[in-house]
């Protein structure tokens, strides 16, 4: 038998022959797997599939979902739906960009953090929300932003990159 | 275990007369725990429970019982509607109805079950009782359904919601699951259902409210061997929340719903398009699936009907636009989520070629029910052209938040007055939104509208897929507008040029408004003048060219609004104000040299560096410098800023 060495090649083998709507499963699963979608799998699922990776990419680019980049060791998901915003989450998004400087769905140069932010997480009562780490911090005010990740960024220096 | 499924599949879904034998029922009580011999402790385990707390107060509920050592049992349930409650608990002691209790975090459980147990009820958490009259009856505890919250409603679709557990295929075939749907492929034929769900007069939940029976037929009629049947699951308006909910509660209805509307269209393949971000309705209906499966109730010829369903989970890559019937259709077929021209409707060419029924989750959830209790039935709630109840998720700004169901007919004043209990904090109402994105802002004036489709569109209005949200006073008009117009720019895909630009064009003006003068000489005045004017213009076009639903009611927050409230746009224009003092470009703050006390805290937090002074002086702010961030105003402990 032989032995499969990567990730990405496992999940391509449970597509066999892969045809095309198969596509966006097979990248969501990548990038459950790996966190992101790299250059090398885009590159990988075109041969596989016998696609171009022009189009791949331009399927991949069109949809929120999937990002580029590794995601950082903390990964912060805003809420901002209407009623987080009507609470007060627009100002907290504006709060993050300044403190982190990055846009969402980017990460941070140290690779600490990242962010995406969604229109609704369900806890409309709560809000506004973040979620970071499993954890669902609820009332969140932009003044708390600067000591939320402050004590973020104390425990991942801790545990180390 | 294998024993339980042969018992439930022989004696329950398989049996041909409607009653069951008293025998069964009994076995049945023991399943649905109707009637226990040990205390049995629900909690919720809905999304909205967990983010406040459910899953602490489940460790905290076990870790009580183990230090009594009180022998009973810890049974997780989906969310029942008020998010307000959350977390909530039941607790059901033998022979007694169950209690539930409301706001029960993890501190507070010790006290509560200590009170349940030694027969001292407390009553602060105490909302009510569930369950039946003439047994196990707490005297002086209101019955859930008489408590006005729930007396209100009318929960068809939400009725299994929070009651059970929804990993439970068992309980939920004990409380009269899936029957209908063995009864439905074993006896009607497919136009038969097609018809009843006709004659019933069931419309579409998600916003267009056109009768379902009828596409059904439309679908079958066409000769094609295979068809599909799509479940669009993927609310993803912000501030939707109720097809989740019901996902997580309830999925097993919804598979029975899914399963009956297959059979009725002849489709051997459904499909479940689930929202990204909503991890645990998408392991719930997974879960769902392979217990449906493991009982035969989904797969080759299902209970020797010669009848096949395969029902497949497919969670879409995150575009808004995809609930869109024919870019839904695009993105399964593994292509980029744009829409096409329509005709020719899915109905004729949709997934592959094929012919496809896509139905939203509400509209299946009321199918199990109608095939259950007959069209005659369902025709006697309501009105005379939308049938049935609706389910709407309360956010904003009122009392109560959550997802509510109320009957076809009933005031939309009812459910923003009774139902969402008002404005909270005291404040002053002044719209609610309804629809999400591309909703309408309805004021006071139209609260009297009846939820009914054909009322509702003779006044220009819609409901959508019934997300309501209540805004106050504090909230800036012009701001929701810009928040939704951003929203939708974001997500429009940019296939045809009014969408494209014209979200893009919009925005921009709206940003104009409420921007901050660079500097207000006459040019730039009449620059934003006359942009304001095209706004409509840009409006009309977007309505009448854009190629598919996103774009064509883009542009209905901003119309609504501008109809109500159209002196606060005329105030952000003219006057450069904004009443709620929540533009920041329009705010200036200014500091009252008679209560500033020199302290300093202001000066520091500022992110600009605009406040200037002497310490145990009074301090000032440099207007050029000022975002508007109003940090200062609300750091002042001697309320010395003011906002201008």
């Amino acid at each position: 038998m032989k032995k499969v060495s990567n990730p990405i090649d496992e999940i391509l083998g449970r597509y066999k022959p892969a045809r095309r709507e198969d596509l966006i499963p097979i990248l969501q699963e990548i990038q459950e797997k790996e966190g992101f979608i790299s250059e090398q799998a885009i590159i990988r699922v075109g041969n596989h599939m016998k696609l171009s990776t022009t189009k791949i990419y331009g399927l991949a680019t069109f949809y929120d979902q999937f990002r580029f980049k590794p995601k950082g060791l903390l990964h912060l998901v805003v809420c901002n739906g209407t009623a987080c915003y009507l609470n007060g989450a627009g100002a907290i998004l504006k709060k993050i960009r300044e403190e982190l400087g990055i846009e969402p769905g980017e990460t941070t140069r140290d690779g600490r953090f990242s962010y995406d932010v969604v229109t609704c997480m369900g806890g409309c009562s709560n809000g506004p929300l973040i979620l970071v780490a499993g954890e669902f911090l609820t009332g969140v005010k932009p003044e708390d932003i600067t000591s939320i990740l402050g004590s973020l960024k104390k425990n991942t220096t801790s545990e180390n990159i | 275990m294998e024993n339980l499924k042969k018992y439930l599949t022989e004696k329950v879904l398989l049996y041909d007369r409607d009653v069951l034998p008293a025998e069964t029922l009994r076995v049945l009580q023991t399943i649905t725990r109707e009637k226990t011999e040990a205390p049995v402790v629900y909690v919720s385990s809905g999304t909205a429970g967990i983010i406040a707390g459910s899953n602490k107060t489940a460790a905290a509920v076990k870790s009580y019982l183990e230090t009594v050592s009180r022998d009973a049992r810890v049974v997780r349930v989906g969310c029942a509607g008020p998010l307000n409650f959350e977390p909530f608990i039941c607790v059901q002691l033998p022979g007694k109805n169950r209690l539930f209790f409301r706001n029960i975090t993890e501190e507070k459980v010790d006290t509560i079950l200590d009170g349940v147990f030694h027969d001292d009820l407390p009553a602060e958490e105490l909302v009510g009782q569930q369950g039946k009259r003439d047994y196990g009856m707490w005297p002086g505890v209101p019955f859930m359904e008489e408590i006005p919250y729930f007396a209100l409603q009318k929960r068809n679709v939400l009725g299994n919601c929070g009651c059970y557990d929804p990993e439970s295929a068992e309980e939920y075939i004990a409380r009269g699951g899936y029957r209908t749907f063995v009864k439905t492929i074993r006896y009607y034929t497919h136009e038969e259902v097609c018809s009843i769900i006709e004659k019933s007069g069931l419309r579409g939940r998600s916003g267009g409210g056109f009768n379902t029976g009828t596409k059904w037929k439309s679908a079958l009629a066409s000769g094609s061997q295979m068809r599909y049947l799509i479940c669009n699951a993927k609310e993803s308006d912000p501030g939707s929340f109720a097809d989740r909910t019901i996902l997580e509660s309830d999925p097993h209805r919804l598979i029975e719903g899914i399963a009956i509307a297959s059979y009725a269209i002849g489709a051997t393949t459904a499909i479940v398009y689930l929202r990204s971000g909503s991890a645990i309705a998408a392991e719930r209906i997974t879960k769902a699936i392979q217990n449906a499966r493991d009982y035969g109730i989904i797969g080759h010829n299902i209970f020797s009907s010669g009848f096949n369903l395969d029902i497949i989970v497919r969670t879409e890559p995150g575009a808004f636009v995809c609930g869109e019937e024919t870019a839904l259709i695009a993105s399964l077929e593994g292509k980029r989520g744009m829409p096409r021209l329509k005709p020719p409707y899915p109905t004729v060419s949709g997934l592959m070629g094929k012919p496809t029924v896509i139905n939203n989750v509400e509209t299946l959830m009321n199918v199990p029910l109608i095939m259950e209790n007959g069209p005659d039935w369902f025709r006697a709630m309501g009105t005379e052209g939308s049938k049935g109840t609706k389910v709407f998720a309360l956010s904003g700004r009122g009392r109560y938040q959550g997802v509510v169901e109320v009957e076809m007919g009933t005031t939309l004043r009812t459910v923003v007055d009774l139902l969402a209990g008002g404005v909270r904090d005291g404040k002053n109402f002044k719209a609610v939104i309804l629809g999400g994105a591309s909703g309408f802002f309805l004021d006071e004036k139209l609260l009297d509208t009846r939820i009914d489709f054909d009322e509702m569109s003779s006044l220009g209005i819609g409901m959508g897929a019934g997300g309501l949200v209540i805004i106050d006073e504090s909230t800036c008009i012009v701001d929701t507008v810009k928040y939704y117009m951003d929203f939708i720019h974001n997500e429009s895909c940019g296939k045809c040029i009014p969408c494209r630009e014209g979200t893009s064009r919009m925005l921009e003006i709206l940003e104009n408004v409420i921007r901050k003068p660079r500097s207000e000489d006459s040019l730039t005045t009449l620059e934003r003048f006359k942009g304001v004017m095209q706004l409509q213009t840009i409006a009309a076009v977007m309505k009448e060219a854009s190629l598919c639903g996103l774009g064509q009611t883009a542009p209905n927050p901003f119309i609504s609004a501008l109809n109500t409230f159209r002196d606060e746009f005329e105030e952000h224009i003219f006057d450069r104000k904004c009443r709620a003092n929540l533009c920041r470009g329009l705010r200036t703050f200014s500091i009252d040299v008679d209560k500033c006390t020199g302290c300093t805290v202001c000066a520091v937090r500022c992110p600009e560096n605009a406040i200037y002074g002497t310490r145990l002086q009074p301090y000032f702010i440099v207007e050029e410098k000022c975002s508007g961030c109003g940090i200062c105003y609300e750091v002042c402990k001697f309320s010395a800023v003011i906002i201008k």
